[in-house]
């Protein structure tokens, strides 16, 4: 009867555990196995040469490196740029304001819809130089028209264009956040302030910030992991790499499976870059875990 | 000494300020989706002259040009077809695993969960190129089924979670009750857990069919028919075939986009609850 008990039991989670092992356990194992030789993908036999391809990724691979950098100046921007809009426009919006509900609406549009067509609405919009693409049409208008040009077959712009693009998807969602952080702050403490005294600065600097903190953190950290894995807009919106200079890690990754067939590589390239990824957010972890206890 | 009217002024200018702010960038987030549909109904003689947010002449027609000549119609259909099965699987097999979490005893419980935790926390970028090793032993590669399952493992662990932690805090008198009236386990699953789970089980509908309608790099490496892909990957294709139809494009872009539009602003809140949920879980 007791075993009969825990068969029945097993059977629920038996589908379950059957999907996971096979599509997540196995391949999560076949990546550190297939980082250790060089194949093709197709032929049967595989080469064994140990740690060939991490030495390779970190000694003869400049695209490779050049492809973190990309995608650092991404990340950058977005932790910069693109929080501080979506807190300042969170805290716009967390007061007795008309039409919260609509804006809040409107500014979570951007995340929901797919990196590939958001990457090809906007492609279409700047390659149209002097057409839709209105900043450029704004210059031509105030009598630059040299510094009207497209800014994603530009070298020099591509990338920052990209960035800018990945921010105007993602700004909402960490807006949606920080407002709903925000919220939590009880609103005695900033009546409590008011009446010491303080002014909208201070209250800012010495109630808001310090509260947020924790909040701030958790964006931070998954807007490290997003932008850093960020890929499918760059398709959408450059066609690809452009010759390294919209590359970014998971590009790499694509291109040494499908372009250079070197399958091993390709594995060993995701490992180097997942472990990359884990050693920031511990990072990003630990230093939040400080700050809590300055503040 | 400053009057009442002073500050009343200085609090309209502010909030004057603020909506303008507010404003401007909502404008941002629409203008692209509004070119977007604008352009997809002029023609592509005109698409690059006629500047105007409203065109001369509606091109409906390029709709229907854009859903059998330029092929969207079957890959609008698959993307259909992927969402509702994914989702569908993962409500019933993520419902049961998630309820013997919360309720059922066995040996190796905690132990399993926590895979499915970790799972939802380790960054893996380079599983996609062992998952296509996989799929093609298994003969599953460039077949529907074999994206259906690995969709269903993406949404995996982050459903679980979700509904252990709503099965967790239900009152166990109702389940009581239907043991003592013969109800089998599966048939208590079914009948008590399932039905009382409807708010949670929304937001991991919507959470999931979100994804599953936006989904990019597995569809890219495990279709290599265009019959069989959904429409992420089709619009690329599609682009890249001949001289582009910018119009069409358009029309393709516009009908991948506006169902994920429509259901958001009908279900908003609870794709609000699947966000927030799933940052705290990350």
């Amino acid at each position: 009867m007791r075993l009969k008990d825990t068969l029945e039991n097993y059977t629920f989670v038996l589908p379950a555990v059957l999907i996971f092992g096979i599509f997540y356990i196995i391949p999560f194992i076949w990546v550190f196995q297939l980082g250790l030789f060089e194949w093709d993908g197709i032929m049967p036999t595989k080469i064994f040469v140990g740690l060939e391809n991490f030495k390779e990724i970190f000694s003869a691979d400049p695209s490779w490196w050049q492809s973190m950098r990309n995608a650092g100046y991404i990340t950058l921007i977005a932790l910069t740029f693109q929080n501080a809009l979506a807190f300042l426009l969170a805290w716009a919006c967390d007061r007795e304001i008309k039409l919260k509900n609509f804006y809040r609406a409107i500014f979570f549009i951007p995340p929901i819809l797919s990196e590939i067509v958001v990457g090809m609405a906007w492609r279409f919009i700047i390659n149209d130089v002097d057409g839709a693409n209105i900043i450029n049409r704004g210059l031509i208008g105030i009598g630059l028209p040299q510094l009207a040009h497209n800014w994603l077959s530009d070298p020099k712009s591509a990338l920052t264009t990209v960035a800018l693009v990945h921010s105007w998807k993602g700004f909402g969602w960490g807006f949606l956040i920080f407002l709903a952080g925000l919220q939590t702050i009880p609103r005695e403490l900033y009546e409590a302030a008011r009446v010491d005294g303080a002014n909208a600065w201070q209250t800012f600097r010495k109630i808001t910030i310090p509260l947020m903190i924790p909040v701030i953190v958790l964006v931070a950290i998954l807007t490290i992991l997003g932008s850093m894995q960020a890929f499918a807009l760059i398709i959408g919106l450059v066609g690809g790499e452009f010759a390294g200079h919209t590359s970014v890690p998971v590009l790499r990754i694509l291109a040494s499976m499908r372009g250079s067939s070197r399958f091993g590589y390709a594995c060993a390239q995701g490992i180097t870059f997942g472990l990359i990824l884990v050693i920031i957010s511990f990072i990003q972890y630990r230093f939040s875990k400080k700050a809590r206890q300055m503040t | 000494m400053k009057s009442a009217i002073y500050y009343k002024s200085k609090k309209i200018t502010l909030n004057v300020i603020i909506h303008l702010f507010l404003l401007s960038v909502a404008v941002t987030c629409i203008y692209p989706l509004l070119w977007m549909v604008v352009s997809s109904l002029k023609t592509q003689e005109t698409i690059f002259s006629d500047l105007s947010l409203i065109p001369r002449q509606f091109h409906f027609e390029n709709y229907l040009l854009a859903w059998k000549e330029g092929g969207f119609g079957k890959n609008f259909l698959n993307s259909i077809f992927y969402t509702v099965s994914v989702v569908g699987g993962i409500v019933i097999v993520a419902t049961m695993a998630a309820y013997a979490f919360a309720r059922l005893r066995f040996p190796g419980r905690n132990v399993l969960f926590i895979m499915f935790m970790a799972a939802m926390m380790i960054p893996i970028p380079g599983s996609f190129v062992a998952l296509y090793v996989l799929l093609n032993k298994l003969h599953l590669r460039n077949t529907p089924l074999g994206y259906i399952l690995c969709m269903i493992n993406v949404g995996l662990s982050t459903s679980i979670f979700l509904l252990k932690t709503f099965f967790d805090k239900m009152p166990k008198e109702l389940e009581d009750a239907a043991r003592i009236d013969g109800c089998s386990k599966l048939g208590i699953w079914w009948h008590v857990a399932l039905p009382l789970a409807k708010p949670v089980l929304a937001v991991v509908v919507v959470f999931n069919a979100l994804n599953v309608w936006n989904e990019y790099i597995l569809a890219l490496i495990i279709f290599d028919s265009r019959k069989f892909m959904p429409l992420q990957v089709a619009l690329q294709t599609f682009q890249g075939e001949f001289v582009t139809n910018y119009p069409l494009l358009m029309a393709g872009l516009t009908i991948t986009a506006l169902p994920i539009i429509v259901v958001y602003l009908l279900m908003q809140k609870y794709i609000v609850k699947g966000v927030t949920a799933g940052a705290v879980v990350g």
